[in-house]
């Protein structure tokens, strides 16, 4: 808190910002290290590809307002629906909330001054970024994905889909992929290693328990997918015969690599956002959580039992029916760590004394989504249920209740919640509780009939429907919905945007728990003069422990003013290891990712010893960047 | 009475809150050819007695969680439990109770009945109870279906006798689809180089809509099926007309059509019966004009519809497989001519 340094401690105080002063410019952001600015370049590219997504949605919206519709033709609705998929899961929710919010925020709540290995975390956004833009020049050249987000084969086969738009997925994916490995790799090493003395695992906040989940589930089912998606190129590109039933092969092959990623995914999806609330809910019911073991217990399990119930995305493959039964119970056994987490939170609010500002109204939303994501959720492992409305816009009711309702509503309230501290500004607040109540609406607009028109019998995926089935009406309540959502997100963005401007200055907003409150807003490149020392999983509401930082920096106590310096404790008990040294900016981490960019766009080009050139490059790019570390250690 | 009927409208009278969403599904629903709720069969009958129990049970526990947090709103200003006050043990009992106990009870509850005794209602049927089979294999973008071994080979359109058990064998021929006829039961995908089983079976005559519900590509919007529960007799009637090979063309204008159905590209893909016509990338045509849809249910069968079919399938589906041959308008009334007489 800027506002309180005494005299003796600004000396200090301009000494690590000297230390630590950043690069300005264009350059300045494109060789940065620094986990906050790469966490906003993080939330304005996944911000970016929301925006794309959402734009993806309306098109399926309008085209299906009516029946017989034709905005679109079948082979762009097909590349639309795909890449709206693709986008929203792959492009926007894991990058804003591992890598935006996790990135921002991660560092400062365990009292570290960056994530572990800052220039991995600079190399994994710009793998993000060129992943992405690998994939959305696919779509601006006309051949975008079109085999649906999980791109069965042997539709998505050469024989079936002979252009190169599975490529641009398949290639996508396995460039994607690398980025979520070395973000998740980051992450559990930051967790474990960088926490602040006194910052034992039992006082780690839930948000970091929900990081640390999500990050070990991507770390374990990514390979998963990215052998698939290998496969899959192998299949297309040589003639390889994985997925191939005339050759041996096998379809389901492909179903059970995807599924066995893609069902985790859900809750890589979903974890950090409870971590998002049990971050906004202390803080606005003036409380601790209720039953903190048993959250974070259950936001571990959840990750490891996600692994375990892959085959209920598959109950109408014709598997024995034993094999199903098996996966229906454990589908239905993750409910438990579930319903613990969502009644901890109901059960906080009860109990606390709830001030309804537009952060804790998007948590209220969010847990009403969730509920009903949760409870579609039960009765499709339900499986004779699951095998009548299975690929039926039940089923995008309830993913859509799960993922936008339950991810992104909590994406929605951190947004609003840390605006003040990314900025030192606050939103407006009647205009949050505005776009709260548009989005909240236009969610239940859009998804809620999609129930009832799955169980009349709607498949999902048609680029249009005939008229008297029975869909017609709910299909233009639904359109109309999403207009009303889109507005509400709009509104967010334009409250965020003016009050960035002329929002008034006020640090700290709110008396949050967790340390991202201990330092100014925005903080400063080392986050905390001195590290705080820690001796609950609510720092900020032990007055003492912060009076003491404060008189530590005021004496010069463990400044670490000796370059880019933060200390590494014991990954457990939180006691001080050593002192590491971060490297400072550097450039190899773009200039990395532009060569894995020029493989990736050589191999979906059929230019195979171009992307051998650039295998080089990239080998000799790494011998730089060791190179640059050795200098530097030396 | 249906299968439907019965049970559920007893259900409603117990619970009002279903009533809301049954009247709504109901309001919305006239006219629902593919609904889960109308069933003309045990199976399809049980998944939507479950889905009602269901839906009241998760009407309960949303109401029950979302007034927990409508006391929250309303206490905002008093710290602790209503009549408990600030009892942290209690606090910590609520989540036990309603976050493991409660839905421990229910969901083993809901397993038992769902995934121990209503899936093997589902179940793939005992070969040994079903005194008929039909094979269904999907094509992009199109059903087809073969009866005794492919003796009868048609298309789009499933006959099958009222209140037998037909076992349907259902493969592909392409990608995956998936068979659907909502009325009847379950989905089963369709799935290369596997050969899966679904039971078909109808209480009442009727026309039963389908659909592929597993995405198959451009045309999969376009890709449903008739499901025709009939009385036997009138089944086994309709069986034997399609057993017989097509009949010689009787008009001039027919035999003409026939000529270039042979000489023109027709007959590499479609097959007639006793015609040199033996094509099988589309359907079997041999009675094609005994069909009451085409396309895959998607346009009626009628002169006009199937000669704009012909004329210009791409229009109708854009990037089916059956393409623009570009005849003139006297060649597709003559093949038109022909093909009506195909009954």
């Amino acid at each position: 808190m800027a506002t309180m340094v005494s005299p003796q401690a600004q000396r200090y105080v301009d000494e690590l910002d000297e230390i630590w002063v950043e690069r300005s410019g264009l350059l300045g952001w494109l060789t940065t290290t620094n986990h906050k600015r790469i966490g906003i370049m993080y939330f304005f590219t996944a911000l970016a590809f929301f925006g794309a997504g959402g734009v993806e949605a309306l098109l399926i919206r309008t085209q299906l307002i009516g029946p017989n519709g034709h905005l679109l033709s079948p082979q762009a609705y097909d590349e639309v629906f795909t890449m709206h998929g693709i986008t929203m899961i792959f492009l926007f929710v894991i990058p804003m909330t591992t890598g935006a919010f996790g990135n921002y925020l991660v560092p400062l709540m365990i009292g570290a001054r960056d994530m572990a290995f800052p220039r991995l975390n600079a190399l994994s956004y710009w793998i993000y970024l060129g992943s992405g833009l690998f994939m959305y020049v696919a779509l601006v050249q006309g051949h975008a994905p079109n085999a649906g987000w999980f791109d069965y084969v042997p539709l998505a086969s050469k024989q079936f889909d002979p252009g190169n738009n599975i490529d641009f997925y398949g290639y996508g994916l396995i460039f994607n992929g690398i980025s979520s490995t070395i973000a998740s790799i980051n992450f559990i090493v930051t967790i474990f290693k960088l926490r602040a003395p006194g910052m034992s695992i039992n006082r780690m906040p839930l948000f970091c328990f929900a990081f640390l989940a999500a990050s070990f589930a991507l770390l374990f089912a990514l390979p998963s997918l990215s052998v698939a998606a290998l496969f899959l190129e192998l299949d297309r590109q040589l003639g390889f015969h994985f997925y191939d039933a005339a050759y041996g092969g096998n379809a389901l092959l492909w179903q059970n690599l995807f599924w066995i990623f893609g069902h985790p995914e859900v809750y890589i999806i979903i974890l950090p956002a409870f971590g998002i609330a049990t971050s906004i809910i202390p803080t606005f019911v003036h409380r601790r959580m209720v039953f903190f073991p048993l959250v974070a217990l259950s936001e571990i399990l959840v990750a490891f039992l996600g692994f375990g119930v892959w085959v209920h995305h598959m109950f109408t493959v014709g598997f024995a029916t034993l094999t199903t039964v098996y996966f229906a119970a454990a589908s239905l056994i993750i409910v438990i760590p579930s319903a613990i987490q969502l009644f901890a939170w109901i059960a906080t609010i009860l109990t606390g004394t709830p001030d309804f500002q537009t952060p804790l109204l998007f948590i209220v939303g969010f847990i009403v989504y969730f509920i009903i994501g949760g409870l579609s959720g039960i009765t499709v492992a339900a499986i004779p249920f699951d095998q009548q409305v299975h690929d039926s816009y039940y089923i995008v009711a309830h993913f859509h209740f799960v993922i936008f309702g339950a991810a992104v509503f909590p994406i929605l309230g951190g947004m609003y919640f840390w605006f003040p501290k990314v900025t030192g500004r606050v939103y407006h607040e009647l205009t949050g509780k505005i776009s709260f109540w548009l989005t909240f609406a236009g969610t239940f607009i859009t998804f809620f009939p999609m129930h009832i028109v799955g169980i009349l019998g709607m498949p999902r995926r048609n680029y249009t429907y005939p008229p008297g089935m029975g869909w017609t009406l709910l299909n233009f309540i639904e359109s109309i919905g999403a207009y009303i959502l889109a507005a509400g997100l709009v509104l967010i963005v334009a409250n965020l945007a003016v009050s960035y401007v002329r929002g008034p200055r006020r640090d700290p907003p709110y008396e949050g728990d967790t340390l991202e409150w201990a330092t100014t807003s925005p903080p400063p490149p080392y986050n905390f003069p001195v590290i705080p020392i820690v001796s609950s999983p609510y720092p900020m509401w032990d007055k003492d422990d912060r009076e003491r930082d404060r008189q530590r920096l005021d004496r010069g106590e463990g400044l670490l003013n000796l370059g880019h310096q933060t200390p590494a404790t014991t990954a457990q008990d939180a006691e001080l290891d050593e002192i590491l040294t971060m490297p400072p900016h550097s450039a190899w981490p773009p200039v990395t990712a532009l060569t894995l960019a020029g493989i990736f766009a050589m191999l979906v080009m059929g230019h195979y010893w171009i992307a051998v050139g650039f295998l080089a490059l990239g080998g000799l790019t790494l011998l730089g960047w060791h190179q640059h570390e050795a200098s530097a250690a030396g | 009475m249906s299968w439907s009927e019965a049970a559920p409208r007893r259900l409603r009278r117990l619970l009002p809150p279903a009533t809301i969403v049954t009247v709504s599904i109901g309001l919305t629903g006239c006219g629902s050819k593919q609904s889960i709720l109308t069933t003309r069969s045990k199976p399809a009958h049980d998944i939507a007695l479950l889905w009602w129990w269901m839906l009241a049970a998760a009407v309960v526990v949303f109401a029950g969680a979302v007034a927990l947090l409508i006391v929250a709103w309303a206490r905002r200003d008093t710290p602790g439990l209503p009549f408990f006050g600030e009892r942290e043990d209690l606090s910590q009992g609520m989540v036990l109770l309603f976050g493991v106990g409660i839905p421990f009870v229910a969901l083993v509850a809901l397993f038992g009945v769902s995934d121990v005794y209503l899936v093997g209602q589902t179940a793939p049927p005992n070969p040994r109870t079903t005194p008929m089979t039909i094979d269904v294999v999907g094509h992009q973008w199109w059903w087809e279906v073969r009866y005794d071994g492919g003796r009868v080979d048609t298309a789009n359109e499933i006959h099958i006798p009222v209140d037998t058990r037909v076992d349907v064998i259902a493969t592909t021929a392409d990608v995956i689809h998936s068979f659907w006829v909502p009325a009847l039961n379950r989905k089963i995908d369709m799935i290369p180089g596997i050969t899966n089983r679904v039971l078909l079976y109808a209480s009442a005559p009727g026309e039963y809509r389908g659909q592929c519900s597993q995405f198959c590509g451009v045309q999969h919007a376009h890709m449903s099926l008739e499901v025709f529960a009939q009385r036997p007799a009138e089944f086994r009637a309709w069986l034997a007309g399609q057993e017989r090979p097509a009949p010689a063309p009787l008009t001039a204008r027919a035999q003409a059509g026939k000529q270039l159905f042979m000489t023109d590209q027709c007959a590499s893909c479609h097959t007639i019966a006793g015609t040199p016509a033996d094509g099988t990338v589309g359907p079997n045509l041999t009675h094609v004009a005994s069909r009451t849809t085409l396309a895959a249910a998607e346009i009626r069968n009628t002169p006009q519809e199937l000669a704009a079919w012909i004329r210009d399938p791409q229009a109708i589906k854009p990037g089916d497989h059956m393409p623009d041959l570009g005849l003139s308008s006297t060649a597709v009334s003559e093949i038109v001519a022909y093909l009506e007489e195909l009954r």
